[in-house]
């Protein structure tokens, strides 16, 4: 039967890799000179690992008495969330449990949406951090846009359990190190554990490229004696390689629009197309408020938007310039002074961020942060307030669900509490904002995957199963 | 709140003077005296030349003392930083900056880090706003399992920062120490053997033991430094996570009667914890480390402390094995996630006392000084932190410290940084003109 099962699933996956064989690389029926035009975006796949996550069952559930942050701002007191089939349903202040519904009290306790993480290394430098395991940098040269970090994910690494059961993290993107200028492209998975890669990728989510400035590049490269060394030649290599793309999109542009012999592939540049053609988002590491504006300046010379830059210690510095280019900022709460370029990072950064009405968010790019980021928005929150900046809880939590879901392209299915989401939910064991609350259940798409009360709901990946902390449940 | 921080800067400014003969009262808070009692309501704190006299509920405010009004405020012992390179570097990756680890240094246990000391560090500044009064700096290894001498700092706007300097060696005898030796546990003990050996040589003969060549295995200072170890006269902090690697170390006792260990990391002690208590060895704990990050911490477990706690293990935290970049005031985080999880079925926490302690007298205790720094108990330094809320909350922050009795600057470069930046654009001049 397992047999039986197995070998339906494998055949309908490969009948639908050939479709999108057949549909990305139209074989040429006849003379180069006539070749067909294959069509906007169908010159080669762009899903060659495709998604197959799941959603697990999940029962009809109403949370009522409980206190509600819906992720865009909103908040409800005494109120009450209702999801089934997956998807969020209704929240109100009181609602009626439909006849099949599983009623929780929540009385004294708290909902949000799921905690999205928009920088973690996950499965790429997953735990232990061995060198067998150390997956998340090709730092073999300063572009290496061809690299996808989807293809390093380990998905037994156990710090997704951790992230999930105490931080209540349904949502990550797994970004490539940042010691190349082009690091590659990440991958957004759903948090629930599986078999392969493929099983915990977030369907339809767009990929990033993670791009980097600042003292890795160089330091990693000048170091072996190979450009870049210094700032400007970040710069020199991120615009020579632009231009670069520039004309690979347009050979490919109108070879898909004309036909004729199809242009050399070039996976790297395949990356950097897709963000030209607005498919990709750019996600960049960068500290200095100085390096951000050039940056920007440079992909408007070339004809992109940086979606997010990442860590931005001095994004404070620069909160207006950030806002009139529509870039987000993703932060850590209070990560300072561990480097040069570091050294003027402040608590204040996101609040100072929300107060000039620029986008921030709360980042981990650690296997311990990711496991307590409402803590880090509550640090955030509270620096705000001794500096005067007075942000409600329900507006504070918007930088851990709707904020990275908008960066990650991703806002139309999760992030929030909106009727038609992904059920995406937390319920936290107090305030969640305060030291003293962990989460006490965990759906993801409806499914109750982390249950603090039943110890048959907490994760053990199989590089845990049989050792003695076998995932932290005992 | 105004109130209290005009008083503040007034008592400030009397303090500053080096006669300090001021009898200070500090009344109506929540006082968390950090020896593991919980938090006492409406208590009052009374310090007098640098000392607490006493702390609590029903205390008499002495006549003619300088009175301060902490009512809705927690008046708490300062933290006690476990284990930190403060003082030591300017940042981490600033390598010319960075005295933690002398990687090419023909001298190992020898190494004394208190002349090293910047008590102007711009760390300093920030963790000491941030709520940390007093901190153990140790060095990092270079090219042997002996990483030298730390030393017990205090945190203090001043010139003065050893507490007390040559405070423990410190050595790895893990996955580290395997490295630092050449590659094995085994030779790492070797290492240390052959070490201990020499210091007894050098004590027998000290006319005959060279010592002095390059090429010397125990350099003659590094064979004297390890002298007050065998003696127990200095603490031994040895730092291991692995169950099997915990039992090897508390063995050594049996070789070296008059070792005091103390074991830094231990993120499996909860496996072999009754034995740790039994010998009496105290622990300064990775805090939080919950992930199987290495072979030597596949049983990691957030329920760590609490188990070890439990079981009579005196169990500091610190930030060991943790990303230090939130700086060392993130222990008061980590300290109440520890009574976050009491409340989760199946975890091992503690209870307020007993968080508040790993971060006040039990990174004290773990030196055996205790009596001196790490609780607001009478004869203690008054190092204390008055605080706008529960010292273990994310929302709370200090309001004022004092170390030794002294109110301490408030205004770190943090700060700075924040208020030229509170609006981000240029005004009638450069943003190098606000200040």
């Amino acid at each position: 039967m397992t047999h039986h099962i197995k070998f339906r699933s494998l055949t309908a996956a490969v009948s639908a890799l050939a479709l999108a064989a057949c549909a990305g690389q139209s074989a040429p029926a006849k003379s180069a000179s006539s070749k067909p035009a294959p069509g906007a975006g169908k010159g080669y796949a762009h899903d060659p690992f495709p998604s197959t996550y799941r959603v697990y069952p999940g029962a009809p559930t109403l949370v009522r008495n409980v206190t509600i942050y819906d992720g865009e701002g909103g908040r409800i007191d005494n109120g009450a969330v209702l999801f089934a089939d997956g998807k969020i349903v209704q929240l109100g202040q009181t609602l009626d449990a439909p006849a099949d519904a599983t009623v929780i009290d929540g009385t004294g306790k708290w909902v949000t949406p799921g905690v999205i993480d928009i920088h973690s290394h996950l499965g790429d430098y997953p735990s232990p951090g061995v060198q067998a395991n150390s997956d998340g940098n090709e730092a073999t040269a300063p572009v290496t846009a061809d690299v996808w970090a989807e293809h390093s994910v380990w998905p037994q690494d156990p710090g997704f359990g951790r992230a999930l059961a105490n931080g209540g993290v349904t949502t990550l993107q797994i970004l490539p190190g940042s010691a190349n200028l082009f690091g590659g492209r990440s991958v957004v998975l759903k948090n629930v554990y599986a078999r392969t890669m493929q099983g915990m990728k977030f369907p339809g989510a767009p990929y990033g490229l993670k791009m980097a400035c600042g003292e890795n590049p160089k330091r990693v490269y000048g170091s072996r004696n190979t450009k870049p060394a210094t700032r400007m030649g970040n710069v020199a290599v991120d615009r020579a390689t632009w231009a670069k793309a520039v004309s690979y999109k347009a050979k490919w542009d109108k070879y898909e629009k004309d036909g004729g012999d199809a242009p050399d592939r070039d996976i790297a540049m395949d990356t950097l197309r897709g963000v030209l053609a607005g498919e990709i988002l750019v996600q960049n590491h960068c500290y200095r408020a100085d390096e951000m504006a050039i940056v920007m300046d440079m992909a408007k010379e070339f004809g992109y938007r940086v979606t997010a830059f990442h860590h931005a210690v001095e994004a404070y510095k620069i909160a207006d310039i950030l806002k009139a280019n529509n870039t987000c900022a993703a932060v850590w709460a209070d990560w300072y002074g561990f480097k040069m370029e570091s050294f003027d990072g402040i608590g204040e950064n996101l609040a100072l961020l929300q107060k000039a009405g620029a986008c921030g968010m709360i980042h981990s790019d650690d296997e311990n942060g990711i496991q307590r980021l409402n803590q880090e928005v509550a640090k955030a929150q509270a620096s705000g307030r001794r500096a005067g900046i007075d942000i409600p809880d329900a507006e504070a939590w918007e930088w851990l669900s709707i904020n990275p879901a908008r960066a990650l392209g991703i806002a139309d299915r999760t992030g929030s509490l909106k009727p038609g989401k992904m059920a995406d939910i937390v319920l936290w064991n107090g305030n969640p904002l305060s030291v003293y609350t962990r989460p006490e259940k965990v759906w993801i798409d409806g499914a109750l995957l982390y249950d603090a009360t039943n110890p048959r709901l907490r994760p053990v990946s199989d590089f845990e199963l049989g050792q003695p902390g076998a995932g932290d449940v005992k | 709140m105004k109130a209290v921080l005009h008083s503040l800067s007034a008592l400030a400014a009397v303090l500053a003077t080096p006669a300090m003969a001021q009898t200070v009262a500090i009344t109506g808070g929540t006082v968390a005296i950090g020896d593991g009692s919980q938090p006492i309501d409406h208590g009052t704190v009374v310090m007098r030349d640098g000392r607490i006299v006493a702390a609590g509920a029903g205390i008499a405010v002495p006549a003619g003392a300088t009175v301060i009004d902490a009512t809705g405020k927690w008046v708490a012992a300062g933290m006690v930083a476990g284990f930190t390179n403060l003082g030591l570097v300017d940042a981490e990756g600033i390598r010319e900056s960075n005295d933690a680890s002398a990687r090419t240094s023909p001298f190992n246990a020898s190494i004394d880090i208190a002349p090293a000391i910047n008590p102007q560090a711009v760390a300093i500044g920030n963790e000491r706003a941030g709520g940390i009064t007093r901190a153990l700096v140790s060095p990092s290894t270079g090219q042997s399992i002996f990483a030298g001498r730390g030393a017990v700092i205090d945190l203090g706007a001043d010139a003065d920062p050893i507490t007390r300097a040559r405070a423990f060696q410190y050595v790895e005898l893990g996955e580290d120490g395997a490295s630092d030796a050449g590659g094995s546990r085994p030779a790492a003990y070797a290492m240390l053997h052959d070490a201990l050996a020499q210091a007894q040589d050098y004590r027998r003969n000290p006319a005959g033991f060279g010592g002095r060549e390059q090429a010397s295995l125990v350099k003659r200072g590094d064979a004297q430094a390890l002298l007050p170890v065998l003696d127990g006269t200095m603490p031994l902090f040895v730092h291991v996570e692995r169950a099997s690697d915990i039992r090897s170390v508390l063995a050594l006792k049996k070789q070296y009667p008059a070792l005091k260990l103390v074991l830094v990391g231990v993120r499996e002690g909860w496996m072999v914890a009754p034995e740790i208590a039994a010998a009496r060895v105290p622990v300064i704990a990775a805090a939080l480390a919950d992930l199987p990050a290495s072979f030597e911490a596949l049983a990691a477990t957030e329920s760590n402390v609490g188990r070890m706690t439990a079981a009579g293990v005196v169990t500091a935290i610190s930030t060991v094995g943790a990303n230090t970049a939130p700086g060392e005031h993130v222990l008061k985080q980590y300290a109440g996630n520890l009574v976050a999880i009491a409340r989760v079925p199946g975890s091992t926490g503690l209870n307020w006392g007993q968080a508040f302690a790993t971060i006040t007298s039990k990174p004290a205790q773990a030196l055996g000084m205790d009596g001196d720094i790490g609780s607001l108990r009478p004869g203690r330094r008054a190092d204390v932190v008055i605080w706008d809320g529960d010292p273990l909350e994310l929302a709370s922050a200090p309001l004022a410290v004092y170390i030794d009795g002294l109110a301490q600057p408030m205004r770190s470069r943090q700060i700075e940084l924040r208020d030229r930046y509170s609006v981000p654009q240029e005004g009638a001049l450069p943003k190098a003109y606000s200040r």
